[in-house]
């Protein structure tokens, strides 16, 4: 009893390996789209490699692009075997290897899903790198004279002011490092000279941020210095001021932009999937219809396609026999090997 | 006098012969000729009309980076990008005709119904070319109005930008704000305008800031840390020359930034405009050839034979001369003098006693 017989004849079998064809050719063109999104993505985690400690895991695009390549040569391939099924001489040659052929998509579709899961989950990991990075970027926000680090100033200023954001977790984290060099700041000056004694790591601290966390919505001029002291400034609280600078922090910010990215190209992959399937049985509809032709001579009898020969439980519990049988030809072959230098 | 009349008679035929078809170089010899030139006209066509439509598109990217920044301009381009828009929209619609044309030029029983068509489709197509002439042009005088209309937006901007609680001026801050981080320039011409503003009025602290700049203005590769405030103020910054700090704050004006990005924009779409102006000539000229070989065929009958086309059937003066009697003579009413069967009764004896001996028929 096979699963989800169809009766075929030469017209209902042409139609189906033409509009496989076209969606074989469809298939090639979203491998390529997930080849594209998997480098566009690697390019985004370049950019700001220096945010993430240079030490951020290139895994999933790494994976996204090889899938892709791989989905464009299956897609290809079988598209190849749909525009020669339509000539009986021509797909003779292809018969031998469509079960293994099948089995194969079988295996990748099964890998593109763990593909979108992937893309779904490396949202984590990518927390705890961004974290450690950023802190560490704003810990070297001082050295534009460091070489190595020079272009952490602009990288931070130019970050906070793309995404919105300002420290780590919000901007008092800027009130616990010094983030203005040394080379800068007069130690003979009293004002100097006490702030630095009043921490024990003798840093010069301040309840100030760069100008890259100003908001340009604010309707006043920016307020960068003293922030948290309301008699420095004119009619200015700053529990109530909310459009002085930016509240977000930057790991919130760039998580959510990288989460969101992700999120669509594991729903993209997810329908890549969907399409992949749907592709793998069209196929194994078209090998079964060409295998069971009623009349072998003539291409224009009727024959019956199917997924799978028998019911998927049959099928299983087939498989399963058949792996153990080969499990055991291994044994059987292993004693009577031992049995006949015994013998002799 | 027979030498007299020999040369002259010789004259005579090398006029009949000469420049009578100016540039015959390209003669549609065989039928199929007329038939491959017909089908490539008419992929040509769609072509243009591609290309239409990329005029129109420029002028759509064009008109809507001008609205992007309409703020900071005191009076409105539109001149240029509207006519890249109708240009382009015309182009599309007379190319698509085209295309019908030519494909209908395969077949001579087709072509008769755009036989009357064809010489004021011609016509007008090549004074279209003119106007994507002066659409390419356009692009490259446009740049002395928009400098104007930035210096002045830009200057009532810098006023505007502490009316934030006025209603229609209160964005003006954030636009500034943003154009300045964007551009990575400052004020109008340089950040000593900034100067200028404060002057006249007073901040919200009731103070009066002589030189101080919005934070937007601040420099991304400076080493450290910004100084928007008392800038040429040596001693009340630590290690500070304001004369010779370059990276504290952008030094570049909006004005010459806005300027450099629009006119970097026209110049590519002028270059463009161009190039489709000579591929629009270039069609025009096949068209112009495909029809007058149709034509000839029309005269001679007969489809399948050789028919010979041209640009012009006589040189440029020739053809200028005879046009430009056609539209004198369009001005004149119709004379009598003109009309060689009215009978008009002379004064003079002598052609009253000619004319009857004119009138004698030589019967053969």
């Amino acid at each position: 009893m096979a699963l989800m017989k169809v009766k075929f004849d030469l017209k209902k079998r042409v139609k189906l390996a033409q509009m496989l064809w076209l969606l074989y050719w469809f298939s090639v063109m979203s491998g390529v789209l997930v080849f594209s999104m998997g480098l566009f993505f690697k390019i985004e985690l370049r950019k700001r490699s220096e945010l993430m400690d240079n030490n951020e895991s290139h895994f999933v695009p790494n994976v996204l692009i090889g899938v892709g390549v791989l989905a464009c040569c299956l897609n290809a391939f079988g598209g190849k075997i749909c525009y020669d099924s339509l000539d009986s001489t021509k797909f003779a040659k292809w018969k031998a290897i469509m079960k293994p052929f099948l089995v194969a998509c079988l295996i990748f579709n099964f890998l593109l899903i763990v593909t979108a899961v992937l893309c779904f989950a490396m949202r984590i990991p990518l927390e705890f790198t961004l974290a450690e990075g950023l802190k560490n970027g704003m810990k070297y926000y001082k050295d534009t004279d460091t070489p190595g680090r020079c272009y952490m100033k602009r990288t931070l200023d130019l970050m906070q002011m793309e995404f919105r954001c300002c420290g780590n977790n919000n901007y008092k984290d800027w009130f616990e490092i010094q983030w203005v060099s040394n080379r800068y700041l007069d130690f003979g000056a009293k004002e100097v000279k006490d702030r630095i004694s009043s921490n024990v790591d003798g840093k010069y601290l301040m309840d100030g941020v760069p100008f890259s966390c100003c908001n340009p919505s604010s309707p006043r001029p920016c307020i960068q210095q003293q922030i948290t002291n309301n008699t420095a400034h004119y009619s200015y609280d700053h529990y109530t001021e909310d459009l002085n600078i930016w509240k977000r922090g930057c790991r919130d910010a760039l998580v959510s932009y990288y989460g969101g990215m992700m999120n669509t190209i594991g729903i993209l992959v997810l329908l890549v999937t969907i399409l992949q399937i749907g592709v793998m049985i069209g196929l194994q509809y078209i090998n079964t219809s060409l295998s069971t032709l009623v009349n072998p001579e003539d291409p224009e009898s009727e024959s019956e396609g199917w997924i799978l020969e028998k019911t998927v439980k049959e099928t299983f519990t087939d498989i399963m026999a058949k792996m153990k049988a080969m499990g055991k030809g291994n044994q059987v072959d292993e004693g009577t090997n031992e049995e006949a230098p015994a013998a002799s | 006098i027979r030498s007299y009349y020999a040369a002259k008679a010789i004259i005579q035929e090398s006029k009949n012969t000469s420049p009578k078809l100016l540039m015959r170089a390209f003669c549609p010899s065989l039928a199929t000729n007329r038939d491959k030139l017909a089908q490539v006209l008419w992929v040509l066509n769609w072509v243009s009309v591609i290309t239409g439509i990329t005029l129109f598109s420029l002028g759509l990217f064009l008109k809507v980076e001008i609205e992007k920044r309409r703020e900071v301009m005191s009076k409105e381009i539109d001149s240029v990008p509207n006519m890249l828009i109708s240009v382009g929209l015309t182009a599309c619609a007379i190319n698509f005709l085209g295309g019908i044309i030519c494909n209908d030029c395969v077949d001579t029983s087709k072509f008769l119904r755009w036989k009357l068509l064809m010489l004021p489709y011609i016509i007008c197509t090549f004074f279209f070319t003119f106007c994507i002439l002066l659409g390419a042009l356009m692009c490259y005088i446009m740049r002395s109005d928009l400098e104007e209309s930035l210096f002045w937006g830009l200057r009532e901007a810098m006023l505007y930008y502490k009316d934030t609680d006025m209603p229609g001026r209160c964005y003006i801050k954030r636009t500034m704000d943003m154009l300045q981080m964007q551009f990575q320039c400052c004020g109008n011409g340089g950040y000593r305008d900034w100067f200028h503003i404060q002057r006249l009025r007073s901040n919200v602290e009731g103070k009066y800031l002589i030189d101080g700049v919005p934070f937007s203005c601040c420099g991304l590769y400076s080493p450290r840390p910004c100084i928007q405030h008392h800038i040429t103020n040596n001693s009340a910054h630590y290690n500070y020359d304001y004369q010779t700090e370059e990276l504290n704050l952008n030094l570049r004006g909006c004005r010459q930034a806005l300027l450099e990005y629009y006119t970097q924009i026209m110049h590519s779409i002028g270059l463009i405009v161009l190039v489709i102006w000579l591929f629009e000539v270039s069609v025009l000229i096949g068209v112009r050839y495909l029809q007058t070989a149709m034509e000839n065929v029309l005269r001679q009958g007969d489809p399948d034979c050789e028919s010979d086309g041209w640009l012009l059937e006589n040189s440029i003066a020739d053809t200028a001369r005879y046009n430009f009697n056609i539209i004198k003579n369009l001005g004149k009413c119709y004379q009598v003098d003109d009309d060689p069967n009215i009978d008009v009764p002379s004064t003079s004896q002598q052609t009253q006693e000619n004319v009857p001996i004119k009138q004698i028929p030589v019967a053969r």
